[in-house]
């Protein structure tokens, strides 16, 4: 290297390290110390991300157009495990469930949350004690939940059908009968997952400037118009990421119909991981299984892609 | 600070008896909602299978015998399964921290080429919910690639898939990018090696973010049930959840529930103790990405 190139490089080198560079075959060194340093501090998420979140996307996709005994290497077998899938009588009525159960978890676990976070955010007494309350559930392993409220909807003794004979209404068949289990699935998710929501809204609201509020008033606005046109805006980008949130959450439904319903009666709680799990698990066909496990990615994919965008949005 | 109903609304007489009224209504709407089914859990469990099964059903306990708790923890092994998810999240827990806290820093700090690339691979994973990576997961596990170790039954099988996660190491990173330069630098003037920086500056200032990691890694791993169902088959290395579900069918419905009285109380012991962290990890867990 030139004496004048050295004298060039050197001011630059003191503006970005704390070493002046002696010659550029140092700098290169120094990169490449600097690069193998960083990997080695990045090498264990490496190898757990690659195994356990990296490769396993690609295998879903390999598996499901495999038929597979674990044994021999996979044979292709091209669309065969979706036709499978998709010609299996449970198939539609897994997607419809998944569909029915994320509507009403939205109906009850979107809205509800709104309200009580609105009216908590007005109250001037008890606020630590009703948001602990609230988190409760929320707190509890999820299974502990679902096996609490399996006993609460016991079509005899349960705590459920005892408040409905209290208010004088015949008892129900809760998880026993087609045309409720799955609605007994709503209740107990909302029911624990109900505390999240509330608190997120909680916070969005506190942040809202009041004078936004005074000046409505002042403008005649009553209280519902100023719910409409001044909360709502003013929470509309996390109203919007807890939408897709929730869907995304509840589209993976498992736990509920594996430990209350088993998918029954009737296939009536049958869910797509529920049903997933099945092929796997119970039917030994994990090519099915992927084939599920990809349409379900897919269609997820779509709202936590959204949900990227807008949270970004949200976060600026 | 004013909210939706003005200060001056709430000074009238109707405003005043209103707000009570709506006051009272939510406290004992919230109690009845959240707090009863606790204590119908809590009670239940010194009930008799007699009395659990008599209509209408009496609201406290005829008499009060705690034989029955030990007798759920003998029976269902709950030390057994206490000890084993002890070890799950506490060792999710550690392994969590020293793999994402030097991947944050890396990226963050050290910016090695292609550090963009891992980052936003790391960040993809966000969009793709574990649920449906479930089966080839599992594969992994059981047969790990090109070493063919089988994690089944092992606490790597939960360690392991724990450590990545793309939230944590995000949460980390935006934070690590908020340390001033100029504190790193001096130290590396001084001849300071890069996993010294990280242990005597980076860590000790960034104790709020590692508290809310911490906390939400380990009641992660607690409260997961589909994972540890389909990796830790074997009665003696079940986490909590999962061995009474299993155990459920066979046991008396009182038996029952007192094992879930004792398998909700760490987790929610946990949550009088971090409750701040705790909340504070949901507002920033609403924002991810």
């Amino acid at each position: 290297m030139t004496v004048t190139q050295e004298r060039v490089r050197r001011p630059q080198s003191r503006a970005a390290g704390p070493r002046p560079d002696v010659d550029g075959r140092g700098a290169l060194k120094r990169s490449v110390g600097r690069n193998l340093t960083a990997y080695g501090f990045l090498c264990g998420a490496l190898i757990c991300f690659a195994l356990f979140s990296w490769y396993p996307m690609v295998r879903e996709v390999v598996l499901s157009f495999q038929e597979n005994n674990f044994v021999d290497p996979g044979k292709w077998v091209g669309f065969d495990n979706f036709r499978n899938v998709i010609e299996d009588p449970a198939f539609r009525q897994a997607w419809l469930n998944t569909a029915i159960f994320s509507a009403l978890a939205l109906v009850v676990g979107y809205a509800v949350p709104f309200v009580l976070a609105i009216v908590l955010n007005e109250l001037k007494h008890a606020k630590a004690y009703l948001r602990f309350v609230v988190y409760l559930p929320v707190m509890l392993p999820p299974a502990v939940a679902v096996l609490l409220f399996k006993w609460f909807y016991d079509p005899g003794a349960g705590l459920f059908n005892q408040i409905l004979g209290t208010f004088g209404i015949p008892p129900l068949a809760w998880l026993d009968s087609t045309s409720t289990a799955l609605i007994s699935l709503v209740l107990v998710s909302t029911w624990m997952n109900l505390g999240t929501g509330t608190l997120i809204y909680l916070a969005a609201l506190q942040s809202i400037p009041g004078d936004l509020y005074e000046s409505a008033e002042l403008d005649g606005a009553g209280l519902f118009r100023r719910i409409w046109h001044v909360t709502v805006p003013q929470t509309k980008l996390i109203l919007l990421v807890m939408l897709l949130l929730q869907v995304v959450a509840t589209m993976q439904v498992f736990i509920e119909p594996y430990l209350l319903t088993g998918g029954g009666p009737e296939n009536a709680t049958v869910t797509v991981a529920y049903l997933m799990y099945q092929y796997a698990f119970n039917f030994g066909d994990f090519g099915g299984g992927s084939a599920l496990g990809l349409m379900l990615m897919i269609v997820l994919m779509v709202f936590s892609t959204i949900y990227l965008r807008v949270s970004r949005e949200a976060e600026r | 600070m004013r909210t939706l109903v003005s200060p001056l609304a709430l000074q009238t007489p109707r405003g005043k008896i209103l707000y009570w009224s709506i006051l009272v209504i939510t406290v004992v709407g919230f109690t009845g909602a959240f707090v009863f089914p606790l204590y119908w859990m809590i009670t239940g469990a010194l009930k008799s299978p007699d009395e659990l099964a008599q209509i209408p059903p009496s609201f406290f306990p005829q008499h009060f015998d705690f034989g029955v708790y030990v007798e759920a923890w003998n029976q269902l092994q709950l030390g057994v399964f206490l000890k084993n998810t002890v070890l799950y999240a506490g060792g999710a827990w550690l392994f969590t921290l020293a793999v994402d806290v030097t991947a944050a820093y890396s990226l963050s700090k050290l910016r090695p080429m292609f550090g963009k690339v891992v980052l936003g691979l790391m960040l993809a994973t966000l969009m793709i919910p574990p649920m449906v990576l479930l089966l080839p997961t599992y594969l992994v596990a059981k047969d790990l690639p090109i070493l063919h170790w089988d994690l089944l039954n092992t606490p790597w099988a939960i360690w392991l898939p724990a450590a990545a996660n793309g939230f944590f190491v995000f949460l980390l990173k935006r934070f690590f990018d908020s340390i001033p330069k100029e504190l790193l630098e001096a130290a590396e003037i001084d001849g300071a090696s890069p996993m010294r920086i990280l242990w005597s500056i980076v860590l000790p200032v960034s104790r709020p973010i590692l508290g809310v990691v911490s906390i939400l890694s380990v009641v992660t791993v607690w409260k997961d049930f589909v994972w540890p169902l389909l990796v830790l088959p074997e009665t003696d290395k079940m986490s909590i959840s999962v061995g009474i579900a299993s155990l459920s069918a066979q046991m008396p419905q009182n038996v029952l529930i007192a094992s879930l009285v004792i398998a909700s109380l760490p987790t929610i012991l946990v949550f009088f103790v971090f409750q701040r962290s705790i909340m504070a990890g949901l507002t920033a867990g609403s924002l991810k990405g």
